[in-house]
């Protein structure tokens, strides 16, 4: 169904990301890699397969919309902007830097490319619904995409946001959970659980598709399986591993907020390196 | 003479009223504009605008954090939403959606609150704003304006959606309030307007508490030739810094009133700009750091020392600091 050279194509994007990702948290020496790590396969399918948009236009009325609701991963989505061209991608070295278009929470009045400025957790949803019911009022197809992490499920508003969802058959509205298992204080079962999460969605009257959130054929075929629900929003369950692509990263709950130091960054883009071997790290 | 009496004789009608028919001219007006309400349509009388343009009205439900965060949503494609329910709620439990979807992300969006002050009266503490001008003015890219009567609602409500490009907080009561200004009145955001002249002391008064300001004017007057300007600041903030500063300068002292927390509230907005500016002996009327509780409206300004009597008493305290 999907070419062989083009899911390659999209498993080298992911890694030249993941690669971008770690060099540009050294730089910053703080941000968040676990979880930047584990939503890499989710926005390169978005930004590289999936979503309607004009880097040279970032105001196109005919882009679908994508909003990082966990905007501590902004990392990844800052790669995946500058990777489609919105901005130099030597910027991403002003990660959190005093005076960067690239703040430590993405601010969209900042930066091309961004839609909404996020941080503070649970919000998201929410706004990706009023965006799906305006262009419902308006007649128009674009589609509205939301990044929502399985600890920020835990934020009651969430919920609200899922009922209005439902309510209003907000049918343009996609939500992908980053279904990493980890949070700032440990496994998410163990700080405040949300299992059975398939179950919870479904309640909540929602088109629900599970994927493997590290596997890029299985991200795009979610994607396009959702893009054809009609009358129900859809949820994209995406089962990743926090820490994604780094060994030592891999699962670790300390990695949430922590950022690797020169000789970490050296170990992890050799392991990239094995996997992708035309990743070329920045000189 | 009680305030209940005194209230008898005069022509009342509630700011919402003025509101909810703005909301349905500005609908008429213009089509990107929607309402969202928190199921208290009824109440906040935006079910005359849901009457009118059900397609472009949003029951939210019970979920005041969702509402005001897709409000936002609607305002990034364009729209203009009102999104309205109790100040109480509104801005207290949505305080981080206002701040940080809102108003870092410089949303065009209206949040009329509803039920402001005491005057709520019978539902008792939990459903009387007393604190979300302090919360809403502490805020950057926000607007604030607190009409003092349906004709100013109805204009601040026009051009909150027609003027200002951004976030706006709109306070309105359930109580019938007198009628103070006329259709012809000049409203400009962020000008004040100078209700009656003096040099005396200034009397400084944002909603309900204009026409006491006023009532107390006359009185001192009559009673004790004691001469008062009384200025209306319908727009928080941005403040008024130059009418402020002139009262001050003219007057050489300043009175508050405000149907709000004292603590960093309207009253402290004045003392802001006057300390900073033209320091001179001011006395603050508004409620003194306790929550409301249940009663009549009227009964309730008594209790809580916010009547035309308490400002002229503030007044001769003033005018007593200037001459000291």
């Amino acid at each position: 169904m999907y070419s062989k050279a083009f899911v390659e194509a999209l498993e080298q994007k992911s890694c030249d990301i993941r690669g971008d990702i770690l060099m540009m948290l050294k730089e910053a020496k703080s941000g968040h890699s676990g979880g930047s790590l584990s939503s890499v396969e989710i926005l390169t399918a978005l930004y590289f397969y999936k979503m309607k948009h004009n880097p040279m236009n970032p105001d196109w009325d005919g882009r679908d919309y994508f909003i990082l609701s966990k905007g501590h991963v902004c990392p990844a989505l800052y790669t995946a902007l500058a990777h489609s061209g919105y901005f130099p991608r030597e910027e991403l070295k002003t990660l959190r830097k005093f005076g960067s278009r690239l703040q430590g929470h993405p601010h969209w009045l900042k930066l091309p490319g961004l839609e909404t400025s996020s941080g503070s957790l649970g919000q998201g949803l929410s706004v990706a619904n009023g965006m799906a019911l305006a262009l419902k009022l308006d007649k128009k197809p674009n589609r509205v995409y939301c990044l929502l992490g399985d600890g920020e499920l835990q934020e009651g508003q969430i919920w609200e946001a899922a009922m209005t969802s439902a309510h209003y058959g907000l049918d343009n509205v996609c939500a992908i959970v980053d279904y990493n298992n980890l949070e700032i204080d440990g496994y998410v079962e163990e700080v405040m659980g949300i299992h059975p999460l398939v179950e919870k969605w479904l309640s909540f009257n929602w088109h629900v598709h599970e994927c493997d959130g590290n596997d890029i054929t299985s991200v795009i075929r979610a994607l396009d399986h959702a893009s054809q629900m009609k009358r129900k929003p859809s949820v994209i369950i995406a089962h990743t591993t926090k820490g994604k692509g780094v060994s030592f990263m891999e699962d670790v709950d300390l990695w949430h907020g922590k950022t690797p130091s020169p000789e970490q960054l050296e170990q992890a883009l050799s392991q990239l390196d094995g996997a992708c071997s035309v990743f070329k790290p920045w000189n | 003479m009680l305030m209940a009496e005194k209230m008898k004789d005069k022509k009342l009608e509630a700011t919402r009223f003025g509101f909810a028919k703005a909301l349905v001219e500005l609908g008429k007006e213009d089509p990107n504009v929607v309402v969202m309400d928190a199921d208290l349509a009824k109440s906040t009388l935006t079910k005359n605008f849901a009457d009118v343009y059900p397609e472009r009205f949003f029951d939210m439900g019970i979920a005041e954090q969702d509402m005001l965060s897709t409000a936002a949503g609607f305002a990034k494609m364009g729209k203009i939403p009102f999104a309205c329910t109790y100040g109480v709620f509104v801005a207290g439990r949505a305080w981080d959606q206002i701040r940080t979807t809102i108003c870092y992300g410089e949303f065009n969006v209206k949040i009329g609150g509803m039920h402001g002050g005491i005057s709520v009266g019978p539902d008792g503490a939990t459903h009387q704003a007393l604190e979300e001008l302090a919360l809403m003015r502490v805020l950057p890219n926000m607007t604030v304006i607190v009409p003092c009567d349906t004709k100013e609602a109805y204009k601040a409500t026009m051009a909150s959606a027609k003027e200002i490009k951004g976030p706006v907080y709109l306070r309105f009561g359930r109580e019938g309030v007198p009628i103070l200004t006329t259709d012809e009145d000049p409203f400009v955001v962020g000008k004040a307007n100078v209700m009656r002249e003096g040099s005396d002391c200034a009397i400084i008064a944002c909603g309900f508490m204009v026409g006491e300001a006023l009532d107390a004017a006359k009185e001192l007057e009559e009673e004790e030739g004691i001469k008062c300007r009384v200025v209306n600041i319908h727009t928080i903030k941005p403040i008024d810094k130059e009418a402020i500063i002139a009262a001050a300068k003219d007057c050489g002292c300043v009175v508050t009133a405000e149907e709000h927390q004292l603590a960093a509230g309207f009253g402290s907005a004045v003392a802001e700009v006057v300390c900073q500016n033209q320091p001179v002996p001011m006395k603050m009327v508004g409620i003194s750091d306790r929550f409301g509780e249940s009663g009549e409206p009227w009964e309730l300004f008594e209790a809580f020392h916010i009547t035309w009597k308490d400002i002229k008493k503030a007044v001769k305290e003033a005018v007593a600091m200037k001459k000291a």
